[in-house]
C-alpha cells in the first residue's frame, strides 16, 4: 500500500506564547516547536498498515524550512520518504489542503493518514478539505482502522458514543487519540535521519479565503474566590454557587 | 445576508448545539432570510426549529439519505445552498459538523471560520472570534469570499426560545443523490447507554490523580449525580485505566464549555485547561494552592479533596432538597 502521512509542525503547547509586532501571529523566538501530538498517531499508523501490507510511507510537511525538524521526526520513526512543501505563511488551511492535494495527485496514495487537528490553530479541517479537493472518501476522528483488501471499517467518536464507517480504498482519514500507541525513534535511527534526503518543492497554492484580522492573548484573569477545607468554607461554596454563580 | 443552519435532530428534538446555531444566525438576519436543513428528519424536529424562531426549515428525504454520509450530506446542502441562495452556512463544531463543513467549504469555494466563540458581520463578510494554541490566544479572522461557512464551538452561544414559536413552513426537500455521492457510510451508532456524554453536559465534575486511586471515583460520581451533571477525567487517571477515553477532556479529549466545571484533585496543566478553559464558571478543588487550575478558577477549596466531596455532595443534596429551589 502505498501511503501518505500528512505532519503539521507545532509549537509545544507547554511553552509560553506572545504575540509579534503584526499583532496577528505569534512571536516564534524561544518557542519549542514539535510534531503535532496527532500526527505521531497518523505516522504509527502508516507505519503499522504498511508493516502489514507492504509498501512505502511518505511523510509530507507543508512549511517552512524550520520545519524539517518535525520531518526528521517521521524519518526516524521510518517512514521511507519525506517531502517538504514550502510555505512559509500557511495562514489558510485551505491553501495547505490544496499543496497536500498536489503531492497526493502526483503519487497517488491507497491512503491518506492525517491528525485529528493540529494544536497549532486547532482547525480540524485539512483532512476533510483533503477528501473533497480530490473527491475521495474521508473519515475524520479516527479511533480505530481495519482495512481488508480495499474495504476500509472506522470507528469514529461522537457525542455520547461511537459510530461505525465503511467505505473504500482510496481514502483519507484523521487519526485519534486511541488509534495505536505511537513509537519513540530510537537514537540510530534518530542520528540516521539527521543525514536522510527530504525532498522540497515550492508551494502549488496561492489561494487565500480567509484574512487574519488579529490575535489576543486573552487578559480577563478570574480573581477567584479561594477557600479553605472546613465546613464553613464547603458551606459558603454552596451558597456563592447557589446565589452568586446561580449553577446550583 | 442569506443563511442555511445545519440542524442536527436528536430522537423528536434537536440538538442543543443547533438550537444555539439558530439563534446565531438569526443575531446576523432577519428570520426571513434563515433557511434550516434537516437531513432525514422529523416534522417534530422541524417544529422544535420554530420555537427557537426559525421560520423555513428543508427536510431533506430519500432512500440514500438513511445511512449518515459525510459525502452525500455534502452534496445535500451543496444543493440546499442552489435552492435557498445561502451566503452562509452555518454549522455546530459537533462530531459531524466539524467533519462536514470543511468539505462544504471546499464544495462551495467558500471560506471557512471553525469552531467560531463569537461571530459577526462586517458588511457582507462574517467575521470570527476563534481560540488557537489550545485556548491560550484567540484569534480575529474575516473570510473574504462571497460564499462562507462556519462552525459554532456548542455551549458558547445561548440557545433563545422565541417570544411566540415561528409558524414552521417545513418544505420537503428531495435532493439529486446519486451512488456515487455516498462514498462514506455510517453502518453502526453505539451509543454509551445512560450515561450523559460531557460534551453535552451542563455540569461537568471531572477528577484528576488527586483521587489517587479508582476506589474513590465513586467520590466524584456521587457529586456528579447530586448536581445532574456529567463525569470528566485528566489524562493522567485516563492513561491509568481508571476511567474510560469518553470522558477526557482536554486538548487530548473532548472539548466542553458546561456552566459549571468541577475539577476535583486535577492540577490544571495547559493540556487539560485547552478542554475546558471556556467553562462558565469552573470551581477547583486541591490540596496544594499553588496549582495552576485556581489560576483560571472562580471558586476554589483548598484542602482534601477525598475529605471535601462527600461533604460537598451533602451540601449540595441539601440545597436541591429545598422545595423553593428551581
Ligand atoms: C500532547 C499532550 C496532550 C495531553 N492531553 C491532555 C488532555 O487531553 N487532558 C488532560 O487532562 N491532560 C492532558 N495531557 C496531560 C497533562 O499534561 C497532565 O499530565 C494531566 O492533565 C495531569 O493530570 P492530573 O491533573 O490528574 O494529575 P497531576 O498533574 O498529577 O495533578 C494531581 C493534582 O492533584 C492534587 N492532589 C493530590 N492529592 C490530593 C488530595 N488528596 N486532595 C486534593 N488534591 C490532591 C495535586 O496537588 C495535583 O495538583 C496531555 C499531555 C501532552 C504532552
Ligand atoms: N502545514 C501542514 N503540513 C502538513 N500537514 C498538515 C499541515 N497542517 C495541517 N496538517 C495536517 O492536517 C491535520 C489537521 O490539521 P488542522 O485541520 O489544521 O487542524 C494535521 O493533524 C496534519 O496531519
Amino acid at each position: 500500500m502505498n501511503i501518505l502521512v500528512c505532519v503539521s509542525q507545532v509549537p509545544d503547547t507547554a511553552s509560553k506564547i506572545a504575540v509579534d509586532a503584526s499583532g496577528k501571529k505569534i512571536n516564534p523566538a524561544g518557542v519549542k516547536f514539535i510534531v503535532n501530538p496527532y500526527d505521531e498517531y497518523a505516522l504509527e499508523e502508516g507505519l503499522r498498515q504498511k508493516a502489514a501490507s507492504g509498501g512505502t510511507v511518505t511523510a509530507l510537511t507543508v512549511g517552512g524550512d524550520t520545519a524539517k525538524e518535525a520531518l526528521r521526526t517521521a524519518l526516524a520513526m521510518g517512514v521511507d520518504k519525506a517531502i517538504l512543501v514550502k510555505d512559509d505563511v500557511r495562514e489558510d488551511s485551505f491553501s495547505v489542503a490544496e499543496n497536500i492535494a498536489a503531492v497526493a495527485k502526483e503519487i497517488n496514495p491507497d491512503l491518506i493518514i492525517l491528525g485529528r487537528q493540529s494544536i497549532d490553530f486547532d482547525s480540524f479541517q485539512v483532512a476533510s478539505m483533503v477528501g473533497e479537493i480530490l473527491g475521495l472518501p474521508s473519515i475524520s476522528m479516527v479511533s480505530k482502522l481495519a482495512i481488508n483488501g480495499t474495504n476500509v471499517t472506522a470507528d469514529r467518536d461522537i457525542e455520547g458514543g461511537k459510530e461505525t464507517v465503511e467505505t473504500t480504498l482510496p481514502c483519507v482519514i484523521s487519526a485519534q487519540k486511541g488509534l495505536n500507541e505511537p513509537r519513540y525513534p530510537k537514537l540510530p535511527d534518530i542520528m540516521k535521519a539527521k543525514s536522510k534526503p527530504i525532498e522540497e518543492r515550492p508551494s502549488a497554492s496561492s489561494t487565500t479565503r480567509v484574512e487574519v484580522l488579529g490575535m489576543e492573548l486573552p487578559q480577563s484573569k478570574r480573581a477567584g474566590k479561594v477557600l479553605g477545607d472546613s465546613d464553613g468554607d464547603i458551606a459558603e461554596l454552596v451558597r456563592l454557587l447557589h446565589e452568586e454563580a446561580k449553577v446550583v | 445576508m442569506k443563511i442555511l443552519v445545519f440542524l442536527e435532530g436528536q430522537e423528536n428534538h434537536l440538538k442543543r448545539a443547533s438550537k444555539e446555531a439558530i439563534t446565531a444566525a438569526l443575531s446576523l438576519a432577519p428570520a426571513e432570510n434563515v433557511t434550516g436543513i434537516l437531513l432525514h428528519g422529523t416534522s417534530e424536529q422541524a417544529q422544535a426549529a420554530g420555537a427557537f424562531g426559525l421560520a423555513n426549515v428543508l427536510v431533506a428525504q430519500g432512500d440514500m439519505l438513511k445511512d449518515y454520509s459525510v459525502t452525500a450530506a455534502t452534496s445535500v446542502i451543496e444543493q440546499a445552498v442552489q435552492q435557498t441562495g445561502a451566503d452562509l452556512v452555518l454549522f455546530s463544531a459537533t462530531a459531524h459538523g466539524k467533519e462536514l463543513a470543511p468539505r462544504v467549504a471546499v464544495r462551495l469555494q467558500a471560506g471557512f471560520a471553525p469552531d467560531c466563540m463569537a461571530i459577526e458581520l462586517d458588511g457582507n463578510q462574517l467575521v470570527a472570534t476563534r481560540p488557537v494554541y489550545a485556548g491560550k490566544a484567540s484569534q480575529k479572522i474575516k473570510i473574504t469570499t462571497p460564499k462562507q461557512v462556519a462552525s459554532l464551538r456548542p455551549n458558547i452561544f445561548t440557545a433563545k426560545k422565541a417570544a411566540s414559536a415561528a409558524n414552521v413552513n417545513v418544505q420537503e426537500f428531495t435532493p439529486n443523490i446519486t451512488a456515487a455521492d455516498v462514498k462514506t457510510k455510517v453502518t453502526n451508532v453505539a451509543v454509551n447507554e445512560g450515561k450523559l456524554d460531557v460534551s453535552e453536559a451542563d455540569i461537568i465534575v471531572s477528577g484528576g490523580r488527586g483521587l489517587k486511586a479508582p476506589e474513590n471515583y465513586h467520590l466524584v460520581e456521587s457529586l456528579a449525580k447530586a448536581l445532574g451533571g456529567a463525569v470528566g477525567a485528566s489524562r493522567a487517571v485516563v492513561d491509568a485505566g481508571w476511567r474510560p477515553h469518553t470522558e477526557q477532556v482536554g486538548q487530548t479529549g473532548k472539548t466542553v464549555s458546561p456552566k459549571l466545571y468541577v475539577a476535583c484533585g486535577i492540577s490544571g496543566a495547559v493540556q487539560h485547561l485547552a478542554g475546558m478553559s471556556s467553562s462558565k464558571i469552573i470551581v477547583a478543588i486541591n490540596k496544594d494552592k499553588e496549582a495552576p487550575i485556581f489560576k483560571l478558577a472562580d471558586y476554589g477549596l483548598v484542602g482534601d479533596v477525598l475529605e471535601i466531596l462527600p461533604k460537598l455532595t451533602s451540601k449540595i443534596n441539601e440545597v436541591h432538597g429545598k422545595p423553593n429551589h428551581n
